[in-house]
């Protein structure tokens, strides 16, 4: 059986398997991005916070895939609860670095123009520093996806969704005729979704980011 | 002598009242007092005040402008105003309020502000950044889409070209009109600007300042204007504060008084050169004497022509045209050799001056004029007088007597008040001891 004759026998199996993957990533993300822009908010103030921030998120990242699953199944069990921490923890680094950087970023006078003309410290941060901080924090949070996309793959090791079964499944049974191509299946169904989570944010970018900061 | 000084808290106080009454389209906010008191800033991590133990009374309406040094403390006295900068000790009063322990986001609602690089912000519409003001303070959509279509041409932009442009897409003096825009959008009684003219070019910043006049000229705010150019303080300030290191008070007064009086080197090493001419600047043609001279009309007869050319002290006379705007110098021998024709008798006049036109364009035509003399003007270009050098330079000397005489009269003030100040304190320290 060629890769084409295995796609049209397993394309409900592989379609469920994306839809899995790619919800998994999606809602990793939306976590990761909200704590994310949080912590970027409440650390960029202070030189050894933001720092602090970094860092944490940087040492996190440097924990193997593998490794993390695997000491989080004794504390939370096999499937969804282990896939989810370790991809939201994954996702912080880029998306914390980005919003301190971004933040900082702002021009002081902005935000000294800001508060002259009678701006509260919420609505600056509202109204100014983070609508300027915007494009870098999207650009964390692209990267982000990205490196999920392949890390969700190791999810099936803890029974968790996702287009890494696929990977796994072909894995464990080396040699026989459709391992290879169910490899290849997982890989090109996750190489395509990275494609097109990355067009939908350039979309994203499009529509909110201002006219007037574009480049 | 000072009894103008009653006065300024009346004024200060009705302003107050309308600015809580809220500014509406109709008749606006006109300035309100600033007095500091004892303001001191320390810095933390440094040894000596930026800012030491400043006091000063600026008058409601009026643009007092603070020049000096760089590093001076221009900027964070100017901040402390508006308490972006909290002062260590001292306090701060406008219009009569003690603002130095009000919510400082309350106060700068009531202040406008604007700065160097115009801050407008760049993912805002030019539109979107001057309601920013009146939108926190809680006006009507209505209200506010009026307000900055007023704002704009106020600043004399089209509403219409330019209310949804983004601030990259102006020109950097364009940006300056919509930063003071913004800053007057809610019709602040004080407007404190931190050298907004700096980073353009001398041409545009020559029509910012123009116009800020003019505008000043209309809303009588109480201005308070940081620069490093002295010669932009004499043109747009009532009073200039001379600022040495660490903000202390060299020398406040009129630009006139500084010019011709400077109390000492420091103050004269910021006039720099041609204090003189400087205060050319100062004065309009139409304050100083402007003598009569002979004239006749192209349609009077050429025998009354002639006539007067013989009666008249000088030997010359200023024909006017139809209009009766300036036309020919004539002279006695002009109208034989042109054969009693008038077209080709006489020379042409080149220039004239308004008397709105200051004395130092006034004297900038006499010294063109191959016979020193220039024609004074109305507003429709008619005949109103003749100022030539002598007038001049008498007018000029009178006035820098009355300069000198002012000036000299203000630091007898300033002495007396600090012969005061050094008797009540050392009255106040020899108290308990006895
Ligand atoms: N945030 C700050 N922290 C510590 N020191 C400061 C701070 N801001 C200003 N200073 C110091 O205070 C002094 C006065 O500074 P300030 O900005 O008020 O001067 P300035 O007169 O406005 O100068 P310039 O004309 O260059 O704008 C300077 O010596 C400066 O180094
Ligand atoms: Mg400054």
């Amino acid at each position: 059986m060629n890769f084409w004759e295995y796609i049209s026998t397993a394309h409900q199996q592989l379609l469920a398997d994306a839809y899995q993957h790619a919800s998994a990533v999606f809602q990793c993300m939306v976590v990761a991005t909200v704590i994310g822009v949080v912590i970027g908010v409440v650390t960029y103030r202070s030189e050894w916070a933001g720092n602090l921030a970094t860092t944490t998120t940087s040492t996190i990242l440097t924990i193997p895939s593998l490794a993390m699953i695997g000491l989080l199944i004794p504390i939370v069990g096999l499937g969804v609860p282990p896939t989810v921490i370790s991809l939201t923890l994954y996702g912080l680094l880029p998306i914390v670095r980005n919003s301190i950087v971004g933040l900082r970023g702002v021009d002081p006078s902005l935000i000294d123009a800001a508060s002259g003309i009678g701006m509260s410290r919420m609505a600056r941060l509202a109204k100014v520093e983070l609508p300027l901080a915007w494009p870098p924090i999207l650009t964390g949070i692209r990267v982000s996806t990205q490196m999920l996309m392949g890390i969700a793959a190791i999810a099936a090791y803890a029974s968790g969704p996702g287009l890494g079964n696929e990977i796994f499944r072909g894995i464990a049974s080396l040699g026989s005729k459709n391992a290879l191509n169910q490899v290849l299946a997982g890989t090109v169904g996750i190489i395509i979704l990275a494609l097109l989570f990355d067009a939908a944010y350039v979309l994203i970018g499009r529509l909110t980011i201002p006219r007037g900061i574009r480049v | 002598m000072s009894d103008s000084v009653p006065e300024a808290p009346t004024a200060a106080t009705t302003a107050t009242v309308t600015a809580d009454g809220g500014a509406g389209e109709s008749g606006s906010t006109t300035g309100a007092t600033i007095e500091l008191e004892n303001l001191t800033k320390r810095y933390p991590g440094s040894a000596a005040p930026a800012v030491d133990n400043v006091s000063l009374e600026i008058k409601a309406g009026e643009t007092v402008i603070f020049v000096g040094p760089s590093g001076g403390g221009k900027t964070t006295l100017l901040k402390m105003i508006n308490r972006l900068i909290e002062p260590t000790s001292g306090r701060i009063r406008i219009g009569g309020e003690d603002v130095t322990d009000m919510d400082p986001v309350k106060l700068r609602r009531k202040v406008g502000y604007a700065i160097q690089s115009s801050g407008l912000f760049p993912h805002m519409t030019v539109a979107q950044n001057i309601a920013l003001v009146p939108k926190m303070t809680g006006w009507s959509k209505s209200k506010i889409k009026a307000r900055v279509e007023e704002m704009l041409d106020l600043v004399g932009l089209d509403p219409a070209e330019f209310r949804g442009r983004y601030p990259r897409q102006l020109s950097g003096g364009q940006q300056q009109r919509v930063g003071v825009a913004r800053a007057l959008a809610a019709d602040p009684p004080v407007l404190l600007m931190d050298e907004p003219f700096g980073a353009v070019d001398p041409i545009t910043r020559d029509h910012l300042q123009d116009e800020l006049i003019r505008l000043q000229r209309e809303l009588h705010k109480t201005i308070v204007f940081v620069t490093h150019d002295f010669d932009e303080a004499i043109k747009i300030g009532d009073r200039i504060v001379v600022l040495r290191e660490r903000s202390h008070i060299a020398q406040f007064d009129t630009p006139e008084a500084i010019l011709t009086n400077p109390v000492d080197d420091f103050v004269s090493g910021f006039v720099g050169a041609g204090a003189a001419l400087k205060r050319l600047n100062l004065t309009r043609v139409r304050d100083v004497e402007v003598t009569d001279y002979p004239t006749v009309q192209v349609d009077d007869p050429l025998q009354t022509i002639f006539d007067k050319l013989r009666d008249a002290g000088t030997n010359e006379l200023l024909l006017l045209d139809k209009r009766r705007r300036p036309y020919k110098w004539l002279r006695r021998g002009d109208l034989m050799r042109a054969k009693g024709s008038l077209a080709r008798a006489g020379t042409l006049v080149h220039d004239t001056v308004t008397r709105d036109a200051t004395l130092r364009d006034a004297l900038e035509a006499v010294l063109i004029d191959n016979a020193g003399r220039v024609a004074v003007t109305g507003r429709r270009g008619e005949y109103e007088g003749v100022v030539d050098m002598e007038t001049l330079m008498n007018s000029v000397h009178e006035l820098l007597d009355a300069d000198r005489l002012e000036a000299v009269e203000h630091q007898h003030e300033l002495e007396e008040l600090r012969a005061q100040q050094t008797h009540q304190e050392q009255e106040g320290e020899g108290g308990p001891k006895a």
